[in-house]
């Protein structure tokens, strides 16, 4: 386990902080997937017959799916048949109504993640959606939102009170049959959030959504649809965490974004799913599919992600710039150590003119990790004059641990311009001597190395999650190196 | 005479199979300034960074006491809380890192070391700019990278900006009148003066004299071929800018 260089030698092994499990009565069904089980998660919702209908197709596609192996990722295979598809805490009634509904024990959960759900020790101006295991258990600020016409809720409920949106927008950014994961999603995804902001509204605060796997031998499927209508604005973030289990857990998620003319969605993510332990022993498996469309002209959509959980991820959030003029941005800070491997970059899809996306990927890896950033800009024949800008810089920590850069790059429109910069460097003795020789600590000295390297995209964050990402990064690197 | 704040006896020194210091013997005692001068490669930043830590060198010999506690037991960042402080003679840059936030984070190190408490930031930042004035730097320079993008002068004038917030009671100052204009060397050498204390002491590596003109030592040593050769008062520097080394190199030889 020693790197090449002593003195970077001790930062290898993680504490995780939220590998806690809730001792709480659960649902949860057998573990198995066929047509009864997807019949099974959309009765239990009481969903509307179009859902299942949907949810149907999409198993039937799936089964004629192969599982993709492109990425730079080694795992023992999943057994999809080993997994259960649904686990709900038994709610004394039919699920919260508000939070005085809510089982203490899960309000409790939420406190020790740092994660308030009483309204009065709430994220100062943050509304949050808590959905555990496979379902919410509770929104917070529902009111102040809806008072601003904004549609903020888990969507099962959104499912029930606004079944003419699910309907008119669900699967039209990732369409069931977008690949093996997100067929698989779509088939039997149990909750997530709901986001409508309507015209030409600026949301009045940050939108939240935490993630919490609690229950063993589940997987989480949730499904987040965000749809920004004409000239409206919104900022959204979602945090996962899970207990430490030494079997691999499958996270499979959706999450789709909408912005029409003029509207802006920015998403952020800081993703702390449990890695697995110093061994690679457990850990989460995260095959997320993430797209955005700017559909409206003038558009954009911002994806932020820290990623530093999870024992494997695969995961490329894109832009489909569709309308003339759109944005998109990617800002990536994917951290692995240990034997945890990342696969995760972005796609820019330019059709409209004038469309301009900007990718910045910073890569870290530390121990025996492995750490690919896997992009691709496409320039359609209609996007005269659209630009690509993108970034990607690799930091290792120690000498066995590996990055790689894959970019795809297509144009085919002559007036496009796109540049692509990359560089690869290791943690430099003389910085850390530096900061040493000021007095700092080492693992100070590195976490302040590594936050500098990781700078241009935490400065992209809301700041309440600026200080949340970088005290992250720290828990991440502890004992990373030295 | 009270035992000196740095005392090094015959400290021998390899980087790999080459010995750069071979034998340095050497007092300072607290309240003086010290000059250490010589030709290239002799040994003089090999010495700075052993008594400051810096990996890659193997002390085969000697011992080095520091406050009369044996400094080369320390880690490198303890050596810094304790009050010893390298001007580095080629300053890093640590990009995307603040340089406010690093030099508080520093100063906040050596006060949780010595038990006292932490400077907020709105004290940090009020004496951060008191010593700014000092080095005539912009208030921007606060929120830069370390060093980064700071021509040759500006990352010298942060040195000592650094070392006038954290008040070391040694000063090690490698080159630091290397690359500086003639109005930014007076602003630096002011600094350096602002520090003398008779509880401090400072040792100027130096390859000329117009740094003691304005910040006068009390010795001045010659260190050629990993050795201390000479030892003298403020007119052995005089000396050695009129004549150069070759006289006592043939001597030494
Ligand atoms: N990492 C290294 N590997 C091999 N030799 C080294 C290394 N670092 C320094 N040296 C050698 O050690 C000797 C002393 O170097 P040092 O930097 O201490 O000299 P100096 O007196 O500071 O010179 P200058 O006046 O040019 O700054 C030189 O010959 C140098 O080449
Ligand atoms: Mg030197």
């Amino acid at each position: 386990m020693s790197t090449q260089d002593p003195s970077l030698d001790a930062l290898l092994a993680r504490g995780y902080q939220h590998g806690f499990v809730t001792d709480i009565e659960s649902d949860t069904v057998a573990p198995g997937l066929d047509r009864d089980t997807v019949r099974f998660i959309s009765a239990k919702k009481g969903e509307p017959q179009f859902l299942l209908d949907w949810r149907l197709q999409a198993l039937d596609r799936w089964y004629e799916m192969k599982e993709p192996h492109w990425a730079k990722l080694q795992y023992k295979p999943i057994d999809y048949q080993d997994i259960s598809y649904y686990s709900a805490p038994k709610a004394k009634t039919d699920g919260p109504k508000s939070l005085a509904d809510v089982d203490p024990k899960l309000l409790a959960t939420y406190e020790k993640l740092g994660v308030p759900l009483h309204e009065r020790a709430r994220l100062a101006g943050v509304a949050v959606d808590a959905v555990f295991d496979s379902v919410s258990v509770a929104t917070t600020f529902k009111d102040r939102l809806s008072a601003a016409g904004v549609i903020f809720c888990p969507f099962s409920e959104a499912v029930h009170n606004h079944p003419e949106l699910i309907e008119r927008w669900l699967g039209t950014v990732v369409p069931y049959g977008d690949n093996y994961y997100a067929a698989l999603n779509s088939a039997v995804f149990t909750d997530g959030s709901f986001v409508y902001i309507p015209k030409g509204v600026r949301c009045p605060m940050e939108l939240s959504t935490y993630f919490r796997i609690n229950a063993a031998k589940t997987g989480q499927f949730e499904r987040t649809l965000i749809v920004a209508d004409e000239g409206s604005h919104v900022s959204y973030l979602e945090g996962c965490t899970a207990p430490m289990r030494d079997e691999n857990q499958l996270h499979a998620a959706v999450v789709e974004l909408l912005a029409l003319d003029d509207a802006q969605i920015k998403y952020s993510t800081v993703q702390n799913w449990y890695p697995g332990d110093e061994n690679g022993v457990g850990g989460i498996y995260n095959f997320v599919t993430k797209r955005g469309e700017c559909r409206g002209r003038n558009s954009r959509i911002s994806w932020t992600q820290v990623e530093t959980g999870s024992a494997i991820t695969w995961k490329y959030p894109s832009c489909v710039l569709r309308g003339e003029n759109s944005v998109g941005e990617f800002y990536s800070v994917a951290v692995t150590a240990n034997y945890q491997q990342a696969d995760t970059g972005t796609k820019m899809i330019h059709i409209g003119a004038n469309t301009r996306s900007t990718i910045v990927s910073k890569g870290i890896s530390a121990g025996h990790a492995q750490n690919t950033y896997r992009g691709q800009v496409s320039v359609m024949p209609g996007a005269h004059g659209a630009r690509n800008f993108t970034q990607c810089d690799s930091l290792l920590l120690g000498g066995q641990c590996g990055a790689h850069t894959v970019p795809y790059i297509e144009v085919k429109n002559p007036q496009a311009t796109v540049e692509h910069e990359a560089s690869t460097s290791r943690i430099s003795e003389e910085q850390l001597f530096y900061c040493l020789q000021r007095g700092l600590s080492q693992e100070d000295a590195i976490n302040l190395i590594v936050g500098g390297f990781c700078k241009t995209v935490f400065r992209e964050l809301p700041m309440e999650f600026a200080v949340e990402a970088q005290n992250l990064l720290a828990v991440s690197l502890e004992g990373a190196v030295g | 005479m009270t035992t000196p704040l740095l005392s090094i006896r015959d400290l021998r020194v390899r980087i790999g199979d080459r010995e750069v210091l071979q034998g340095i013997n050497l007092d300072v005692p607290a309240g003086q300034v010290h000059a250490i001068m010589g030709p290239n490669g002799s040994g003089k930043s090999s010495l700075s960074h052993v008594l400051a830590g810096k990996p890659g060198y193997t002390v085969t010999g000697g011992s080095v006491l520091f406050k009369g506690q044996d400094l080369l037991a320390l880690p490198a960042e303890e050596r810094a809380r304790e009050g010893m402080f390298l001007g580095f003679q080629y300053p890093v840059e640590i990009p995307g890192v603040n340089n406010a936030y690093l030099l508080r984070a520093a100063l906040n190190a050596a006060r949780r070391h010595r038990s006292e408490p932490e400077v907020d930031a709105f004290d940090f930042l009020a004496l951060v700019k008191s010593r700014m004035q000092l080095m005539r730097m912009d208030e921007s320079f606060l929120s830069r990278g370390v060093n980064e993008g700071f021509s040759g002068g500006e990352k010298k004038r942060n040195e000592i900006l650094q070392m006038l917030v954290l008040e070391p009671s040694l000063a090690v100052l490698d080159e630091t009148d290397s690359g500086l204009d003639i109005d930014a060397l007076k602003v630096v050498a002011a600094g350096i003066q602002t520090l003398r204390a008779p509880d401090r002491a400072i040792v100027l590596v130096t390859h000329y004299q117009r740094l003691l003109d304005h910040v006068a030592p009390d010795q001045v040593h010659v260190l050629a071929r990993g050795r201390i050769i000479k030892s003298g008062g403020p007119e052995l520097a005089l000396e050695l800018e009129r004549r150069g080394y070759d006289w006592l190199l043939d001597d030494a030889a």
